[in-house]
């Protein structure tokens, strides 16, 4: 998928193209609801979860079909894409209040904050925000691909810029204190999730 | 050798993983219930008066049948100006509470003001309807701040409602009854009290969910004055925590003393390093 947007730059005058391609994302491996990013339709996973790709009945009961396409609780989905929706409500009111730009630049900083797919990891030595309130937006595109924030994807990340970005590091909720991916006890095979992410 | 996975961290937050579980379990276990949350079978009740908020509450907090807390605190801290009642389930209510502290005290602290009542309400509006009912807590929030005294209710669905006097719980048409015939504008501080003390007591009478003592909490502009328990069950019993004796309780009858013969084998002595 394609994404094109033109659009005049704050501080500079030239135009810029801004293009991303998003990848088709195949869930070796993994199963459950996973919905992708852009969906909100559940997508079903095809293989079980457990050793040897078999069902593991001790810890997620017996393999039911209606278990894999319905979520079994009613909560399950609209929490799921509960932050997705709240930014579509949100970029939308910001697009009819203050015009396209707004929404645009603030989906720039959020990808190049999130821990997004890349072709080289690189980490920035410079603080993002720092870079987004002091250089002209034009010289940003360009450089876009090199200043993103990096983690190599089995590593925990504290999502700081992301918070800030959102306004969240000045609320807490629920997704603050129960299951805390910092505290996760299981933690991915570093060579597996680093090809997965790589798509070798 | 065993597959390796890619592991998809699961999201912070709530994790659902065991509600398909839950439903096989009550499934095969037949007519035996699975284990009831606590829940506080409450009567609180609230009253705006001349100079502020009357909050009052029960202490009762029972688990189906059993009365699982005697001193249960239904009236939780918000902010220095704000109290909040809870009734429904227990841990529901604390954690919500809870939240909305932290929420407002982060706030608070970044603008240097108190929260005003307005705020809680909406924070809690809006986390418990995200929640759409699964999280069971009906709220009466009460506080003073700069543009008044104000009482309002938040119930599980994210409802909410303003009122000069109110009565939540599963007494609260006990209550009710009670503020309906006695409540009057721009109350004195003494007669707001009694009003919802009566209320209250009114609610344990006639709701087998609420009893024991009464917690009254009230705010005011100058501040807050949280008398728990305003009034006790006559029905406490004698039971303490902590049974201490002092010493020379039991009496002493006899003193033998035996003197234990030591015998010195070896002594050997070793110097501390004190540098």
């Amino acid at each position: 998928m394609h994404y094109e947007a033109v659009c005049k730059g704050g501080a500079s005058t030239g135009y810029f193209v801004y293009t991303t391609r998003r990848k088709r994302i195949y869930k070796r491996n993994s199963r459950g609801l996973r919905s992708q990013l852009k969906d909100s339709v559940p997508v079903a996973g095809l293989c079980p979860q457990g050793a040897y790709g078999v069902q593991d009945s001790l810890r997620s009961g017996f393999t039911s079909v209606k278990n894999e396409l319905l979520p079994s609780h009613p909560l399950e989905l609209s929490e799921k894409n509960f932050q997705l929706n709240q930014d579509k409500v949100n970029f939308s009111t910001l697009r009819n209040i203050q015009g396209l730009h707004a929404p645009l630049k603030l989906q720039m900083e959020y990808r190049a904050a999130r821990q997004v797919m890349a072709v080289r990891p690189i980490d920035s030595p410079f603080p993002l925000t720092f870079l987004f309130l002091y250089s002209p937006l034009s010289v940003l595109m360009k450089g876009a691909s090199v200043f993103q924030i990096q983690r190599l994807p089995f590593l925990p990340s504290s999502n700081l810029a992301l918070d800030t970005l959102r306004g969240s590091d000045e609320c807490i909720g629920f997704e603050d204190i129960l299951c805390d991916p910092g505290q996760s006890e299981v933690m991915g095979e570093p060579h597996m999730m680093v090809e997965y992410k790589l798509g070798l | 050798m065993a597959l390796s996975t890619v592991l998809e961290t699961p999201g912070a937050g709530f994790n659902f993983e065991n509600a398909a579980r839950n439903v096989a379990l009550q499934g095969l276990l037949d007519g035996a219930q699975t284990p009831k949350p606590l829940k506080t079978g409450t009567t609180i009740a609230g009253v705006v008066f001349k100079d502020g908020v009357v909050l009052g509450a029960d202490t009762r907090a029972t688990s189906s049948e059993v009365v699982a807390d005697k001193m249960c605190a239904k009236i939780h801290y918000i902010s220095p100006n704000i109290y909040c009642c809870g009734a429904g389930t227990a841990a529901d209510t604390e954690k919500t509470t809870d939240l909305l502290s932290s929420n407002l005290s982060i706030f608070s602290l970044n603008s240097g003001r108190n929260p005003r009542v307005v705020m809680a309400v909406n924070i809690l509006q809006d986390m418990l309807y995200r929640y759409h009912g699964q999280i069971g807590a009906n709220l009466i929030l009460g506080g003073v701040d700069c543009s008044g005294n104000h009482l309002y209710t938040v119930g599980p669905y994210g409802s909410v409602n303003k009122v000069p006097y109110l009565a939540m719980g599963s007494g609260d048409l006990a209550a009710l009854g009670i503020l309906e015939d006695g409540f009057k504008h721009n109350l004195e501080l003494e007669e707001a009290k009694e009003l919802v003390r009566s209320s209250i007591h009114a609610g344990i009478m006639s709701d087998l969910g609420s009893g024991n003592n009464i917690d009254i909490c009230v705010i005011t502009k100058k501040g807050v004055d949280y008398i728990r328990p305003y009034q006790e069950s006559e029905y406490k019993d004698k039971r303490n925590i902590k049974y201490r004796y002092r010493p020379g309780t039991t009496p002493v009858l006899t003193e033998k003393v035996i003197a234990l013969k030591l015998e010195v084998v070896q002594e050997a002595v070793q110097k501390m390093d004190t540098a």
